[in-house]
């Protein structure tokens, strides 16, 4: 039997879920959702019907898990618990495969600043899945924050739900006039054309765009009442006496994003500069295993469906059906890459957020470690990695496991993040779940198994 | 900070043994340069649980060894608050006793034969009732056989016990050096002169090699094998909860699980609460190389161990898992003394999972042996030359 499985089904997971299925595979696509699309199309969970449609032979299992990826001869072993996260019913399944596409995506980063612990302080991305997913504004009045294109669409959909965003506040050089004129060759790009349009919304909805500005702080006793955004220098020092107050009842921030890495570290694949290594079949340096989409950088919804489509037909290939190169994707992939790349580039996080910072600033929540701590705990005991930075902090040891916190710590004492995303158990699993036995479906036969070969066009 | 480029002992290695070593030796008026090929602190003694333990010997050289441990850590603490502060002197450091738990009535003999052999070695280990266990630990099992209870155990954080030995190097004048292998000694007449680090030569009259479960890898790179071992294991971390349990609570099984030279996966329970409220659970040793690929059975037995024991666990989320590498040898007792094929080249390694409560005395007894002073314990049975570390290694 020719089955593959995809985690993730965002435009990545399902553009590969898509590929192998019309090449005849089988695919189980596993997603936490409950429709299909991702944060990305974040589709209404409680609207009839789903508005993608994928071929028979996919599998889409939905409201699930991933907590943890296990090499076995020939392939891996997916475990995965479905059923809402908090829920008591939730129940297990083993799905064994020879070859494996992640998509996980990323989530969107928030640097620290005095305040960001307030309630009314959200993550860009938080901010836009609550209007996109379930039409809630998160305030009335919302300052957004951060850097990159990311900003204009979440500003649209605040828009969408009824809010007032009161400014926005872009860390580097402005969003539009970089696309209006991006470097070389990029031009007419497809992504530009979306984001023009967001932009021209904000532009009709008067909405401030202050270029090389940040909030630098918000203010309020038990909820956010305002915030200070500064103009910042070239590596993002406040500039002094630039700081304006500006009234708001929410903020939502967004410093480019997060790849989701658990499970590609999980299958042993290398990650260099924050991102899953990839070749020009989507293949990673772990036999078997492909990856799409934001987890091999961040490009986008289109990039992302292109190496998708790359990643699940080399995954067909690699388990034995008859695959032709996919050029075109492939050739859009290639472009994509460029644009991102170029992207990326001008939008950078740069160093001077820290100063952002005051002694007393939580750089992570869930411990309540301050930056002061942080740095008595890396001066006074050397720390020079990650394992022992959080054992001697107690940074990225609670509940999000560095996910909020991680990089900005890292950052901070100067060691690599790369650390903090090494979680063996990717999501949390009750005692009495991981004790249970799962039977484990299609286990691999590795008589089979030996004839995997490696995929090259 | 300037590096220096002699030192009067170089250790290999700056896990706890490391660290310990590098302190009993710098409290003895030595310069010590510590180097470590990853970050310090961050190998072994990152995955450890902590513990300090007496109830998990028998009479014999480790008890020894762990009682005199067990003596030294809270002056060890005491000595580095008043050179160096509170700050860095916080290790954790819990005093809170161990309980060992038999749940099946075939475990009650061993456990109860154990027990008075330790007492006759001068372990304080008093047998208690089902009834009293449950009233030391509201949250226990219902099926108490029998359960022993050993009032000095302890536990500590090993990363703030390490990095607070290490500081204490530094503040002494010597220093610590991370990601720097050493890569082989220089020797002189027989007698080790430098050891190569890095790209360059650190003179030195001594070199220690505390490299843990790498240390048959320095070992033979210097021309001196030992046979140690790597042996894994695996924590569970839970997320933060309200108090479960108050003291270090294993199943009587533990103590065999350690004892054993099996290759195949064993798994007792030990499971202890730790100062941020998180529960970790233990323990699971086998013998798979350094390989670090998750095998969910180990954790499925982890889960399964401790809901036996703590059954009000079966709801509760597990956060994290992390593993590691034991210092195995093959007869279970820890090589500390110098190597007879080169004068100035010592051991201290091999502790497999008691090396955070091994530590100082292992420390002292190391700074003992290199300066002549009366050893404080009796040293033979670690010795180097001996047939289970040495014999199957070809000269």
């Amino acid at each position: 039997m020719r089955r593959i499985v995809v985690v993730g089904a965002g435009p990545a997971g399902m553009a590969a879920a898509a590929a192998a299925a019309r090449h005849g595979v089988d695919v189980v696509l596993i997603d936490a959702g409950a429709k299909l699309g991702g944060q990305y199309h974040r589709q209404d969970a409680l609207a009839p019907g789903d508005a993608f449609v994928l071929p028979g032979n996919v599998e889409h299992v939905a409201d699930a898990t991933v907590w943890a990826i296990e090499p076995v001869d020939g392939g891996h072993r997916v475990h995965l618990r479905i059923g809402p996260a908090d829920g008591p019913r939730r129940h297990g399944r083993a799905v064994e495969a020879r070859a494996l596409v992640l998509a996980t995506g990323a989530y969107d980063r928030a640097l620290p600043f005095p305040g960001w612990d307030l309630p009314g302080v959200f993550t860009a991305g938080a901010a836009q899945a609550l209007a996109k997913g379930q039409g809630v504004a998160v305030g009335d009045r919302v300052v957004v924050g951060g850097t990159g294109p990311f900003l204009l669409p979440v500003t649209a959909s605040l828009i969408g739900a009824g809010a007032r965003v009161v400014e926005v506040a872009e860390a580097n050089a402005a969003v539009t006039g970089w696309l209006s004129d991006p470097p070389g060759a990029l031009a007419g790009w497809s992504k530009t054309g979306e984001l023009m349009r967001f932009a021209a919304a904000l532009a009709r909805h008067r909405v401030p765009y202050r270029s090389r500005s940040a909030v630098i702080e918000a203010h309020g006793i038990d909820v956010v009442e305002s915030v200070t955004v500064a103009r910042l220098d070239g590596l993002w020092n406040p500039v002094p006496g630039t700081e304006r107050r500006i009234e708001a009842d929410a903020v939502a921030v967004g410093f480019g994003f997060t790849p989701q890495l658990e499970l590609a570290l999980a299958a042993r694949c290398r990650v260099e500069d924050g991102f899953v290594v990839v070749d020009a079949a989507q293949g990673t340096s772990a036999p078997g295993v492909f990856a799409a989409g934001e987890l091999t950088g961040i490009g986008g919804a289109a990039l992302a469906a292109s190496e998708g489509e790359v990643a699940g037909a080399a995954a067909a290939k690699f388990v034995g059906a008859a695959v032709e190169p996919p050029l075109k994707a492939m050739a859009r992939v290639r472009s994509g890459r460029k644009f991102a790349a170029a992207l990326n580039a001008a939008y950078p996080v740069l160093p001077g957020w820290q100063g952002w910072l005051r002694d007393d600033t939580i750089v992570c929540r869930c411990e309540e470690v301050t930056k002061a701590a942080l740095y008595r705990a890396v001066d006074e005991r050397d720390v020079e990695a990650v394992r022992s930075l959080k054992l001697v902090s107690g940074a990225g040891l609670g509940l999000c496991q560095g996910r909020v916190c991680g990089r900005n710590v890292a950052e901070l004492a100067g060691v690599d993040a790369a650390g903090f995303a090494k979680r063996p158990i990717a999501s949390p699993i009750r005692l009495a779940e991981l004790a249970e036995e799962e039977p484990v479906e299609s286990p691999i036969d590795a008589e089979e198994s030996g004839r995997a070969l490696g995929v090259e066009y | 900070m300037s590096r220096i480029e002699t030192a009067d002992v170089v250790v290999i290695g700056a896990g706890i043994i490391g660290a310990a070593c590098a302190e009993a030796l710098s409290a003895s008026g030595m310069r010590v340069l510590v180097v470590d090929r990853g970050a310090p602190a961050g190998g072994t003694t990152a995955g450890g649980e902590g513990n300090v333990l007496l109830s998990d010997k028998a009479p014999g050289p480790e008890l020894d060894l762990a009682v005199a441990s067990r003596r030294l850590w809270p002056e060890l603490i005491e000595s580095l608050r008043a050179e160096l502060g509170d700050e860095i002197a916080r290790v954790e450091w819990e005093p809170k006793g161990g309980l060992v738990v038999a749940t099946e009535n075939d475990a009650r003999g061993p456990l109860a034969i154990l027990a008075e052999a330790q007492r006759r070695a001068g372990v304080q280990a008093t047998a208690v009732d089902a009834a009293t266990a449950r009233e030391m630990e509201p949250h226990l099992t219902e099926h108490v056989a029998a359960a022993v209870h050993y009032p000095e155990d302890a536990q500590l954080q090993p990363v703030l016990a390490a990095t607070a030995m290490l500081a204490a190097v530094r503040s002494r004048g010597g220093d610590v050096r991370g990601w720097s292998e050493a890569h082989g000694l220089v020797v002189v007449n027989g007698k080790v002169a430098g050891v190569r680090v890095g790209e360059g030569t650190i003179a030195c009259g001594a070199v220690v090699n505390a490299c843990g479960p790498w240390a048959g890898h320095f070992g033979a790179a210097a021309g001196a094998p030992v046979e140690v071992l790597p042996r894994r294991g695996m924590v569970l971390v839970t997320a933060p909860l309200p108090h479960v349990v108050s003291r270090k609570v294993y199943a009587a099984d533990y103590v065999a699980a350690v004892a054993s030279s099996d290759v195949d996966l064993q798994v007792s329970a030990v499971v202890e609460s730790t100062a941020t409220g998180t529960v970790l659970i233990g323990s699971s040793r086998q013998r798979v190389g350094f390989d670090e690929a998750l095998q969910v059975e180990v954790l499925r037995r982890l889960a399964r161990s401790a809901v036996k024991l703590f059954p009000v666990l079966a709801g509760v989320p597990v956060m994290r898992a992390y593993g590691g590498f034991r210092p195995y040898t093959p007869d279970h007792l820890p090589v500390i003394g110098e190597d007879p094929r080169f004068r100035g080249l010592w051991h201290a390694s091999g502790h497999e999972g008691a090396g955070i409560g091994l530590a100082p005395a292992t420390g002292r007894l190391l700074a003992d042996l290199m300066y002549g002073r009366a050893p404080v314990v009796d040293p033979t049975r670690f010795r180097v030359d001996r047939p289970a570390v040495i014999a199957e290694v070809r000269t």
